[in-house]
């Protein structure tokens, strides 16, 4: 039985009383929760507050580019898909730099388990609009206030069918715990959007200003009717939904790929012989 | 005219426009000519469309080897009007252009052009229209003096798929372009002979680096389609399900190089390709395989740029932006092979180098190379390597630690798969310490450099075979080239021997650059009178990197940067030119 002791990474540099914290808190507890060992998975992240994650952790880890999170879970999950992947990124990282990626996987179906710390603001390079920026919202580099519309990321999950599509609140440790682990324990592509305060930068989505507005699904939501879905991830303001919004069975790339059925990419030996034969292709 | 003992050499061509059929026509006899036992060498000259424009395919067939197009042209076969506005004035003196008057919409009159009803002759015989191709095809047997047999015997394995019919149909069609050729062309002379000796194989450049990537044990390649390129992952992808590999098509060429650099973290050999404008994009991956040393594989199949410039056609004008793309100072190798066969080992050695170091390799090609087809005897399989030193299983369970990044004598750490023990592999795109975390302090920094790069070069370089060195020991003039220019090199030293003393010398493992130890190249380029620096492209980038590495500056250079490839008439025209300014 793994323990916070065998999670104790590298000291957090996040500034104090970031919402990173609890996330980091949360995550370790729902690793015990379930028995997981720090060498049986692997987070991938990007560049951002967000994707110093793993250090903190303690984890096998590929700390890559800005944006570029994604497409390394990707790889990683097609050359062994019997290693968990988890994703921890910003709404930066993911929905902005790296949207393309995350379109795509979304498509791709792979099984991996995207952790998304929202703070509606870019932190590490010190408080620029981000894509989940509120419109209107003033700062040093949009003077007369973001004009962009904000983006839904869960309404945009939901259209793509991703197969999980979740909300949690750093500010709510014990279902962020939850969520945490009804993400890790689905088979499909995973996306968490995690609301967290940035306390040095967003001065509008404080942690007071979260509070006022998230509560719980109900019991009677029913997340696999995707029109049900899209009216709580369509819902944004004055109430903010918590929990699991969708979710459904595709088929994950993983299972749909033959070369892999037996056994991962990673332990499968390599023929040379084989290459006399191929080579009378050419003949 | 080449050197003694020729008496074959044929260059035909076929021309038209794109969705006509050109490529069966050409592909299908350089098979059979292949197959014949002769020396075939093909090239193909497309636009960036599927249907319309003008595209020609070359094929030249010879009794010695063969490895360039030539200028003149014996058997024209015009598809299109437009193929005798361009090419007819090609033709050599005993050349033939064969054409189809129905197809065309003309009659020509001159005594070099012969009609054959492709299409008439498909219908009667063949009983589809479609069928014309393979009238065209028995036509140019025919016109050789070639027999039908190995022709015939190809319909199974193309038509494998169809029904008897097509296959009975096609015979009798190619029957019908070679009786009627036999009977009617009273001004073919042409004597390619029967079947020569054993069957020689066929392959191009793009189809030699995807199969020595499968032969190196390649298990995952991702890319983005991009020309003269997606060949490579085209033939990967047959190979899918006969070798157990991945091939992922990803959303742009930024996925598709993290993508590989995720999979051969956790613990496969993985590859990606691209052209210029792609691997622009994945400029910032190659530096995150630098700085977190993961092995990494990139064909680079060069086209004309800047931009988009000319998407189906060739230049060597990426030599400098390989050698300098990607930010930060890290160890890269980069081999450029000069013929199908050298891409097929040299893909070998770049799966085995970046294994061996944890460093990119990239493979640079171009879409002369790429889409060139050229004979040989056969592959040694004998010098295929595959040495798997990965950490893995027991062997690494068994280790009292692992970090991914701890010091070494070599700067070589071993790369251990994640998830295979309790040991965690941690890496990052930041400077980090032994373990892999991130770090700020300018100790270790200094040390992660020394390990990364310092140690590591000098071994790489250790490892970067000399150039070859072909024709006279104390050569007048000395022809210089890089990449896939290698056979115009060579076919232009055999053609110029008679008249000059001559030596080629190609490099195709060119950064790092070779050292001068065990081959002392630059005793030669001293010693003659004259040294000439050909290259594909406007600015002489090898030239360059040759200056900056060794001081050796070349006073003549041959540059063609049309997007066309040199034909070796071409090529020894210019050399002369040159020799001939020297000698005033």
């Amino acid at each position: 039985m793994p323990t916070l002791q065998d999670y104790r990474g590298q000291n957090p540099a996040w500034c104090p009383g970031c919402g990173n914290y609890s996330i980091l808190k949360s995550f370790k507890d729902a690793m015990i929760d379930m028995n997981i060992e720090p060498h049986q998975f692997a987070i991938v992240s990007g560049i951002g507050q967000a994707a110093k994650f793993p250090h903190y952790v303690k984890c096998n880890m590929f700390n890559g580019l800005h944006g570029r999170a994604l497409p390394v879970a990707a790889g990683m999950r097609l050359a062994n898909h019997h290693l968990p992947v988890m994703v921890f990124t910003g709404d930066g990282d993911c929905y902005g730099e790296g949207g393309n990626h995350l379109l795509h996987n979304i498509r791709r179906n792979l099984n991996i388990k995207v952790f998304v710390h929202d703070n509606q603001i870019y932190g590490l390079t010190k408080g620029q609009a981000s894509p989940t920026s509120m419109e209107g919202m003033k700062t040093k580099n949009q003077p007369f206030g973001v004009f962009s519309e904000q983006l839904n990321p869960l309404v945009m999950a939901v259209a793509l069918d991703c197969s999980f599509v979740a909300r949690a609140f750093s500010g709510d440790m014990a279902h962020l715990r939850e969520m945490i682990k009804a993400a890790y324990n689905h088979k499909g592509f995973s996306l968490v959007d995690i609301l967290q305060p940035c306390v040095s930068f967003n001065k509008i989505n404080t942690y007071q200003w979260y509070k006022e507005r998230v509560y719980h699904i109900e019991p009677e939501h029913n997340p696999e009717d995707k029109i049900q879905a899209f009216t709580r991830a369509l819902e944004w303001g004055d109430r903010i939904p918590l929990g699991i919004i969708y979710k459904n069975n595709r088929p994950i790339l993983e299972e749909r790929q033959p070369q892999i059925r037996e056994a991962p990419l990673a332990t499968h030996s390599f023929n040379a012989a084989a290459i006399a034969e191929t080579l009378k292709e050419f003949y | 005219m080449r050197g003694n003992g020729v008496t074959m050499d044929y260059s035909i061509k076929i021309g038209g426009e794109a969705g006509q059929g050109i490529q069966t026509i050409g592909g299908t006899l350089a098979k059979v000519f292949a197959r014949a036992g002769h020396h075939v060498f093909t090239h193909q000259d497309y636009e960036s469309r599927i249907r319309g424009g003008h595209n020609f395919y070359q094929v030249r067939l010879a009794d010695q080897p063969v490895m360039s197009s030539r200028d003149r042209i014996d058997i024209i076969v015009a598809l299109d009007k437009d193929s005798i506005r361009l090419h007819e004035g090609e033709r050599n003196e005993h050349g033939v252009i064969i054409y189809d008057s129905e197809i065309l919409r003309q009659k020509y009159e001159k005594p070099y052009f012969f009609d054959v009803p492709f299409r008439k002759l498909a219908v009667e015989h063949g009983g589809a229209e479609i069928m014309a191709n393979t009238v065209a095809i028995g036509s140019v047997l025919g016109m050789l003096g070639m027999d039908l047999d190995i022709l015939i015997d190809s319909f199974g394995e193309i038509f494998r798929k169809k029904s008897a019919e097509v296959i009975t149909g096609n015979t009798n069609a190619a029957r019908a372009g070679h009786e009627f050729v036999l009977k009617n062309c009273t001004s073919c002379s042409f004597h390619a002979g029967g079947n020569v000796r054993q069957p020689r194989m066929l392959i191009n450049g793009n189809d030699a680096i995807g199969l020595g990537a499968v032969a190196s044990g390649v298990k995952f390649y991702a890319a983005y389609p991009m020309t003269p390129s997606t060949g490579i992952m085209n033939y990967i992808a047959g190979k899918e399900a006969a070798y157990g590999i991945i091939v992922e098509q990803a959303e742009d060429e930024i996925a598709a190089i993290n993508m590989t650099l995720g999979a051969s973290f956790a613990g496969v050999r993985a590859m990606t390709g691209t052209s210029g404008g792609g691997f622009a994009l994945m400029v910032e991956g190659l530096s995150l395989a630098g700085i977190t040393e993961t092995p990494l594989v990139i064909a680079l199949v060069q086209r004309p740029g800047p931009a988009t410039g000319f998407p189906t056609r060739t230049e060597q004008g990426d030599l400098q932006f390989a050698l300098y793309s990607a930010h930060g100072e890290f160890p890269r190798v980069i081999f450029a092979p000069g013929t199908p066969e050298q891409a097929f080992y040299l893909t070998n050695r770049a799966f085995e180098l970046s294994e061996k170091y944890h460093v990119p390799v990239i493979i640079l090609s171009d879409q002369y190379l790429a889409d060139s087809e050229w004979t040989f005897d056969a592959f040694d399989l004998e010098k295929i390597q595959y040495s798997d030193s990965r950490l893995k299983g027991d062997a690494l369970s068994g280790m009292p630690e692992y970090k991914r990044h701890a010091y070494t004598e070599t700067g070589v750490t071993p790369l251990a798969v994640p998830g295979d023990s309790h040991h965690l592999v941690v890496t990052d795109s930041d400077e980090h310490d032994e373990e892999g975390h991130m770090v700020e302090d300018a100790d270790t920094r200094l040390k992660m450099l020394d390990k990364r790069l310092f140690k590591k070069m000098p071994l790489i370089t250790n490892e970067i075979e000399p150039p070859y060195f072909y024709g006279s020991n104390h050569p007048d003039i000395v022809i210089v080239g890089w990449g896939s220019t290698y056979g115009l090199l060579k076919e232009s030293a055999d053609m110029l021997m008679e008249k000059t003393k001559v030596a080629m010398l190609h490099f195709s493992e060119i950064y790092p650059f070779p050292s001068t130890d065990t081959f002392d190249y630059l005793n030669i380029l001293n010693s003659a009178a004259m040294t000439i620096c050909i290259e594909n492209n406007a600015t002489g980038q090898f030239a360059r990197l040759m200056r900056a590495e060794t001081g050796y500056d070349f006073r003549y250079h041959i540059n063609k940067y049309d997007g066309r490839p040199f034909t070796v008439d071409e090529l020894v025209k210019e050399i002369l030119a040159c020799a001939g300014g020297i000698r005033g």
